[in-house]
């Protein structure tokens, strides 16, 4: 992979309305590493995330100025497939959101919706294989259809997590994935997110610096809506270049 | 003294609910009690008789049951898709919505004689005389009163009721399933039909529920579109006129030859209405239950 890049941001401004969210904000994504985003609530880290997969279109007057690439194509480029840019770029939120449905077919309704196969066999085969990535299969392969709102808050995560493997995407955005967690589950996470990396590219936001330090490879420190630092995980928690990234990773405030 | 005028409200307010109880307990208590004095099988099964004197009123209470089934079967998907438009499209800011809103909870309060003689002009004379001048030249089908229209103008009175119950419940879906479902690559038309609107089915039901219990006993709406004084037969084809349970107390009521023949009929019929509602409703509320337990299971 070496220096490849698989999401470049350039100079991009958000705006909601009037209010703006991300000032001039450039980073490059390299495939196959885990890049962590943290920064005190409010600084823009989600919504930088949210502008990844366009989830912020949803939003009336948001907006966005500069330039996203996910592999040299354009994301706001009028000839961008939403839809189709959501299914290769996937989503875990804050807090697990399964469906009302059996887990099996929460786990198959990504797969069904982009009608990526119609037979049985390959649809059981997909669930299987999507539950076994998200460390799920073992606990819950006796009862896939039982509703997955009957599962525990981290085992509702990994349906999440599955459901979203389960179309095969190419980048996986995770908004603080954990943070509603207790620590067993939250650790299990963590080490999915280890394992995840090898196939994905994965860009986790998170208030939980341990949890960054732990699990991604290069770090962003955003403030009110700056990209202040951007590095390698270990040096910019270990010698941070920036004044505020120290006071903030040692604790000073935030 | 404070304690005085606190006491003074207790009791003022709790007075004022028995008043209103005990007017209900008097209304049904005084129906219930001549209305099962002439009640019998034969009476909810035959055709009345002899001036509407003697005899029953199944024609009545087959034209109801059929005039709600067909209004529902018109509101209810109408109005779930004025809902959809208005919960999950338009925006809240956008000027076509703030309008077509304030038109929808207008419509609700016209009062519904007019309904009726909307339903005359718009559905009979308009729409039906255009299909027949289209499709039947020189026979007369459409463009008179039946069960069709009928049914339609009373769709269109509850069809606010509908709209709004279904357009809470739509809302009430929370934001992070719609959002779920987008970022897998779903169409929002997608997301609509596969993930909110399973969870709003309760609500599209009690829209139904409320749309029932109210045009069960409207009479306005069908006096002019379809409801008949009088019919020997059973309506089997949408232009045919039926008979109405709330139009025939009212016949019962004013045009009858002898009053003291005629009273402990129209206790009956009025009897009859209450449970036929009643019974409607509960049929209503008994299958969004089903939904309930499915929905969630």
């Amino acid at each position: 992979m070496g220096n490849s890049i698989k999401i470049s941001v350039s100079n991009a401004n958000f705006f909601y309305g009037t209010n703006q969210a991300l000032h001039a904000v450039s980073v490059k994504i390299r495939p196959q590493f885990v890049t962590a985003l943290i920064g005190p609530s409010g600084c823009g880290k989600s919504t930088f995330l949210r502008a990844l997969n366009r989830m912020n279109d949803l939003i009336p007057g948001a907006r966005l100025e500069g330039k996203i690439e996910l592999d040299g194509e354009n994301v706001y480029s009028d000839s961008m497939d939403v839809i189709q840019l959501r299914r290769r770029v996937g989503m875990i939120f804050q807090r697990s959101n399964p469906f009302p449905m059996s887990i099996y077919d929460n786990v198959a309704y990504g797969v069904r919706v982009n009608g990526l196969t119609k037979k049985r066999i390959e649809l059981d085969e997909i669930v299987e294989k999507s539950l076994r990535a998200a460390a799920l299969w073992d606990e819950i392969k006796d009862r896939l259809h039982r509703s997955a709102m009957s599962l525990s808050g981290g085992q509702q995560q990994r349906v999440c997590i599955a459901r979203a493997l389960a179309v095969e995407p190419e980048v996986l955005l995770m908004d603080e994935p954990a943070s509603a967690l207790d620590p067993i589950s939250t650790a299990k996470i963590e080490e999915l997110i280890y394992d995840l990396k090898r196939a994905y590219t994965i860009v986790i936001v998170t208030h939980n610096m341990q949890q960054a330090a732990r699990v991604s490879d290069e770090t962003g420190f955003f403030l009110t809506g700056r990209l202040v630092e951007f590095n390698e995980t270990k040096r910019l928690f270990t010698a941070p270049t920036n004044r505020e990234t120290e006071d903030y990773i040692t604790g000073r405030f935030g | 003294m404070r304690k005085f005028v606190d006491r003074t409200f207790v009791v003022l307010s709790l007075s004022a609910t028995v008043i209103i109880l005990s007017m209900l307990f008097l209304i049904i208590g005084n129906i219930a009690y001549h209305g099962t004095e002439r009640l019998s099988w034969e009476f909810i099964t035959s055709n009345p008789e002899n001036g509407m004197t003697a005899g029953g009123i199944f024609p009545a209470i087959y034209g109801t049951v059929l005039l709600v089934l067909l209004m529902s079967l018109a509101a209810v998907p109408f109005g779930v898709l004025v809902a959809i438009y208005f919960a999950e499209y338009a925006s809240a800011e956008s000027r076509l919505y703030r309008w077509t809103r304030m038109a929808v909870n207008n419509l609700a309060g016209v009062p519904s004689i007019v309904f009726g003689l909307f339903g005359l002009g718009f559905f009979i004379q308009s729409i039906g005389k255009a299909i027949d001048q289209t499709f039947y030249p020189g026979r007369l089908l459409y463009a008179q009163p039946s069960i069709l229209w009928a049914a339609m103008t009373m769709a269109v009175l509850t069809l606010p009721v509908v709209i709004i119950t279904v357009e809470e419940t739509l809302r009430a879906v929370p934001r992070e399933y719609r959002e779920a479902s987008l970022a897998l690559g779903a169409t929002r038309l997608q997301t609509v039909f596969r993930v909110v609107l399973p969870q709003a089915w309760s609500g599209v039901m009690t829209g139904a529920i409320l749309a029932i219990s109210r045009g069960a006993g409207e009479v306005a709406p069908v006096l002019f579109t379809g409801a008949a004084y009088f019919l020997p037969r059973y309506p089997s084809h949408p232009v045919d006129q039926f008979m109405h349970l709330g139009y025939h107390i009212w016949v019962l009521t004013t045009q009858s030859t002898n009053v003291e023949a005629t009273k402990p009929l129209l206790y009956s019929t009025v009897f009859v209405l209450l449970v036929l509602t009643f019974l409607l409703n509960i049929t209503a509320i008994l299958i969004r239950n089903r939904m309930r337990k499915w929905a969630t299971r």
